[in-house]
């Protein structure tokens, strides 16, 4: 069965139930269309190219991203990810993967890191990030999350992303903690994990990066936060900007012994 | 280790108090409010119409951000309260109830205010209430993070909201809706009216929906 034809079924379940059992059988419905989807995920095909261009000689300098040290050293891929966002010494920053991978692609390849920023998701060398984010976590799967946090500004970051977290501003006075305060909570019938402790195996930091099925691409967690502080009506966080490692950092200590599912799919 | 290479050879040429202080107490506790201030300030920019003066926190959201999730003294919840209370303009004609139809377009319609959004203005924003609450029973589509408000009305004993013995409940409602911190210093709600996203006539609708015995919502 394909995905379409997976929500159409999905949605028709939904659709025809008695008024009675409404409430459950709608998540029954739910549940179900998220067991069909993960009979394939589309993010295959990413971590695939991702793999591709990690090796692929490229940019102005004309080389691969095999000797970008992503935390294990250079060249280590496998269980990088679960230790991100981490302090590097070459830049003196505390930095999520995909500041990470934008340092070694100017650093190595002669890319223009800021350019890439400005590039919106999806286009150009973004969407080149967004395979080598799929490829790169997908080298965790299945390891649990454990962030450094020996390094002074570790720590800083970590507290420094609480205070994010919790910053309530904008016209709807919202912050993350709007949404992901609690535990058992929902928009509309989207679960909501609880970010301020570890929300369990493969659930909110350990789900992302995520092929998206509503938008039919995959989105890293740049792009999650992105969109997050879009909806919290805020304005426009930079590609890579501190405030994002900050939370990353804070999100990832807190899921310290969960279990990564990246790339998961998501609806 | 490499504070010490760096720390000494200045201390022994300047042969400085202050430095020896500097070096003795090893890195100083980071400014958390600082960093985080710069920290805020260099990492927004605007975005069509959510620019970077909505990160500016009134009072109240500063005060509520930084208790992190835990609650207020009471002192302090109270006069976050008051002084929210203070924002709510009653409706000028004095009549507080609308159409509960126009009500449920805007409890459904979740859309405004965002950076993708063309406009700011009150006709382009909704009500956002189902992704929070539930609201009529029809809707099984609806969020958790506020109380169910099924029944809102009918709950409160209310058969004719023009009436006197209304009256209460009435501008509580109102005022919730409006400005939701002058009764809950921290609430999760946004402040509707205060905040200019929504004009006196639409929170008239959203009045309609929830107290209108004829709404959907009192079935």
């Amino acid at each position: 069965m394909t995905n379409i034809q997976g929500v159409v079924l999905a949605v028709a379940v939904v659709a025809t139930m008695g008024a009675s059992a409404q409430q459950r059988t709608a998540a029954d419905g739910i549940a179900e269309y998220r067991k069909m989807l993960e009979d394939g995920n589309p993010a295959e095909l990413s971590e695939a190219k991702g793999e591709a261009l990690w090796k692929q000689k490229r940019g102005p300098k004309n080389a691969s991203m095999e000797a970008c040290d992503l935390g294990k050293g250079p060249g280590k891929v496998k269980g990088v990810f679960v230790e991100l966002p981490r302090h590097f010494a070459d830049t003196g920053k505390v930095q999520d993967l995909e500041s990470r991978l934008l340092s070694c692609m100017s650093m190595l390849q002669g890319f223009d890191a800021a350019e890439i920023a400005k590039t919106p998701f999806g286009r150009g060398e973004q969407a080149n990030i967004e395979g080598l984010v799929a490829w790169i976590s997908a080298e965790s799967r299945g390891l649990k999350f454990n962030l450094p946090q020996s390094h002074p500004e570790e720590k800083k970051m970590a507290e420094l992303g609480k205070r994010a977290f919790f910053y309530r501003a904008g016209p709807y006075d919202f912050s993350c903690a709007s949404c992901h305060g609690e535990a058992g909570k929902r928009i509309r019938l989207q679960d909501l994990p609880d970010l301020t402790q570890n929300p369990g195996d493969g659930i909110g930091f350990a789900a992302w990066p995520a092929y998206r099925v509503s938008s039919g691409d995959l989105w890293s967690m740049q792009r999650r936060l992105n969109d997050c502080y879009r909806q919290q009506r805020f304005p426009f966080p930079g590609y890579a900007s501190d405030v994002t490692v900050a939370l990353g950092t804070y999100m990832g200590v807190n899921a310290k012994g969960a279990v990564s599912i990246a790339p998961a799919i998501k609806r | 280790m490499q504070m010490k290479k760096t720390c000494v050879p200045r201390v022994a040429v300047t042969a400085g108090v202050f430095l020896l202080a500097g070096c003795a107490s090893v890195a100083p506790a980071p400014d958390y409010n600082a960093e985080m201030a710069a920290m805020m300030k260099a990492s927004f920019r605007d975005q069509g119409i959510a620019k970077v003066d909505r990160l500016q926190q009134d009072a109240s959201n500063a005060e509520c951000s930084a208790a992190e999730g835990k609650a207020l003294s009471e002192a302090r919840s109270r006069a976050i309260e008051v002084a929210n209370l203070a924002t709510v303009k009653l409706p000028v004609d004095g009549k507080f109830i609308g159409d509960w139809r126009e009500g449920e377009k805007l409890a459904q319609n979740g859309r405004g205010m965002t950076w993708s959004d063309a406009s700011a203005a009150t006709t382009a924003n909704g009500g956002n209430c189902y992704n929070c609450h539930q609201i009529s029973k029809a809707e099984i589509s609806y969020g958790t993070i506020g109380p169910s408000l099924y029944n809102y009305g009918k709950l409160r004993g209310v058969s004719d909201p023009a009436s006197p013995v209304s009256k209460p409940i009435v501008e509580y409602t109102w005022g919730k809706l409006y400005n939701a911190k002058a009764y809950n210093a921290c609430s999760g709600m946004p402040r509707f009216g205060h905040a200019g996203m929504l004009d006196e006539a639409q929170l008239k609708h959203l009045m309609a929906l929830l107290l209108d015995p004829k709404s959907p919502v009192n079935q």
